[in-house]
């Protein structure tokens, strides 16, 4: 007895935090919600619709398989299926058939995320993968829906997707106010720039998520943007607030799972996934590079952790030591 | 081989014990590239089944006078001759498959299947033997194949056996051309590279299972035989060391 307290002796670790897998989703939950509005105010009540039908796809699918096929224990009240399942709707059209959602639920669940092993394990984003796999899949995905005109007094915007100022002339653009507001077309959670910048800056406050990611992300972006451009920032800031490069850089780069630990990492993470959406939107044949991009540095995630591990204490290199050997 | 196996033994270890495809993963390029369609898959098993059989047969019957230290480019030479005999037959009598096929059909030469069985098998085997482990491992190709491609077409272009007519008008047959429009809205992604893959992985995954269901050890890893690089080393290595190491696991 110390000071009255009991002492107890444990196992390593000793210092704990008290963040649980369940706080951090649901933090991610919470800042999302920002987004859940606008794109019922933008989209519609069909919104709602897709989202909740993806929402309750997931946690059902992850419950089941996990219950049936794979008997182990259940997993849903960690939230990651239901932030799975909000962030998939967010990539999808609200126009979308529902059956296709489901489909879309039961890819990123069953197939990319508890087929290779559960939370934590699964080596792509699970919501990019099935984005991807339903995109290459059915037409219906690049039908993107039209804002809703009368809920939000606005003229002349196209339902045109991915980076809008390359495959669209100038005077068919959303203005930058009505980009930054989300009063364009696109997939239901990508348009609203503000609310996804909300919901980031939550996510930074909580320390979710660290902004070297989605920092580096559109840094890069804008800095091949502004070269691309010769200097226009006007074509800078569509580049950056079209397509889903913040809705990616905020939400699916900085996944706990599929991102690299270290500052470094998440760095060389960051530009590489900015790297790659440029090339694909500047000379890559198809609309939009977001998802691409950030699935390919989740495929190279375990190799820039290889190069970016630290020296533990009191080591020395393996070159030193091949040196010191001759 | 230190157990003798019956000839029944040899040829049901193809269909899933030692699925060429499934189990030993051989021939994972002409796999994954004509399982898109189930006529294509079809004329690719059978195909390859009849050059592993005649393959087979020569090479077991030749297994004394080719030199082991020529042998790989002497089973070339006999695959080849079966395989454009095959490709003859094919553009002669089934144009539409050898140009689905295309260079799917000559590649028959290099299928890695043929040429493992050749080494693995039909070089130490007697005649028969070799011949029911080709028809066996034929079978468990076509078999790997029918699957996926039963999986990937239905799913991925909503019809079954199109044009199926190209095959069966050699017997006279051609009013039946498929199943069409299965699906009203079909999963593109199937069709495509990585669904291919998918799709080869669940199929592994499941004879796998099936195979462990059976009390079957998960691969067989044991021996040159076994390997699919044993062609590729035993040219480098000559062939002591592939012969020690079956020795070996004789004398076990």
């Amino acid at each position: 007895m110390v000071n009255g307290k009991k002492l107890y002796v444990s196992s390593s670790p000793h210092t704990r935090s008290k963040s649980t897998t369940s706080g951090i989703m649901l933090d991610v939950v919470i800042a999302l919600v920002p987004s859940l509005i606008a794109s019922v105010v933008i989209f519609g009540l069909r919104a709602l619709l897709v989202e909740a039908v993806s929402v309750t796809c997931c946690v059902l699918f992850e419950y089941f398989f996990r219950k049936y096929i794979l008997k182990k224990h259940n997993t849903i009240g960690d939230f990651s299926a239901a932030v799975t399942g909000l962030i998939l709707a967010f990539n999808l059209p609200s126009g979308i058939p529902l059956w296709m959602v489901v489909i879309g639920a039961f890819f990123a669940i069953v197939i990319v995320k508890q087929c290779f092993g559960g939370i934590g394990q699964n080596f792509v984003n699970p919501a990019i993968a099935a984005r991807i796999f339903m995109l290459l899949s059915f037409g219906k995905m690049m039908e993107w829906a039209q804002p809703m005109g009368k809920f939000l007094n606005i003229t002349g915007v196209d339902a045109i997707s991915g980076a809008t100022p390359l495959s669209a002339s100038s005077d068919e653009l959303p203005s930058l106010l009505n980009m930054f507001f989300g009063v364009r077309g696109g997939s239901m959670g990508e348009t609203c720039i503000a609310a996804l910048l909300l919901g980031g800056i939550y996510l930074v406050l909580r320390g979710v998520i660290s902004p070297a990611i989605p920092l580096s992300y559109s840094g890069t972006v804008a800095v091949i943007m502004l070269i691309a451009g010769k200097g226009d920032f006007n074509f800078v800031l569509y580049q950056l607030m079209s397509g889903g490069l913040v809705l990616g850089a905020i939400f699916m780069a900085t996944d706990y799972t599929t991102s690299p630990i270290r500052l470094k990492g998440k760095v060389i993470f960051g530009i590489g996934c900015g790297l790659f959406t440029c090339l694909i939107r500047l000379f890559g044949n198809l609309p939009e590079g977001v998802s691409y991009s950030i699935i390919l540095m989740n495929i190279l995630t375990p190799l820039i952790e290889r190069i970016t591990t630290p020296k533990p204490f009191g080591t020395i290199k393996e070159k030193k030591v091949k040196e010191a050997a001759k | 081989m230190a157990e003798k196996k019956s000839l029944y033994q040899e040829f049901s270890k193809g269909i899933i014990k030692e699925n060429p495809v499934l189990r030993l993963v051989l021939g994972t390029c002409p796999t994954l590239a004509t399982t898109v369609s189930v006529t294509n898959s079809l004329g690719m098993g059978i195909a390859a089944t009849i050059v592993l059989i005649c393959s087979n047969i020569v090479i077991s019957a030749l297994r004394k006078i080719i030199p082991s230290k020529i042998r790989i480019p002497a089973y070339i030479v006999v695959i080849a001759s079966f395989v454009t005999i095959v490709q003859m037959l094919v553009k002669a009598f089934v144009p539409a498959l050898n140009d689905a096929l295309g260079v799917y059909l000559p590649l028959i030469v290099v299928n890695c299947i043929i040429l493992g069985r050749a080494e693995a098998f039909a070089g130490k085997n007697p005649v028969i033997a070799s011949a029911v482990d080709g028809l066996g491992m034929g079978i468990g190709f076509t078999f790997a194949l029918l699957i996926m491609s039963t999986i990937r077409e239905v799913i991925g272009s909503g019809s079954f056996l199109d044009g199926i007519d190209s095959l069966t008008k050699v017997f006279g047959v051609t009013s039946f051309t498929g199943f069409h429009d299965i699906l009203s809205q079909p999963v593109g992604i199937l069709v495509m590279a990585p669904g291919g893959f998918l799709v080869f992985g669940f199929v592994m995954a499941l004879a796998n299972k099936i195979a462990q269901g059976k009390g079957e050890k998960k691969a067989e890893l044991s021996g040159c035989s076994a390997c699919p690089m044993a062609h590729a080393c035993s040219l480098v290595n000559t062939d002591d060391s592939c012969d020690s190491k079956a020795k070996e696991s004789e004398n076990k």
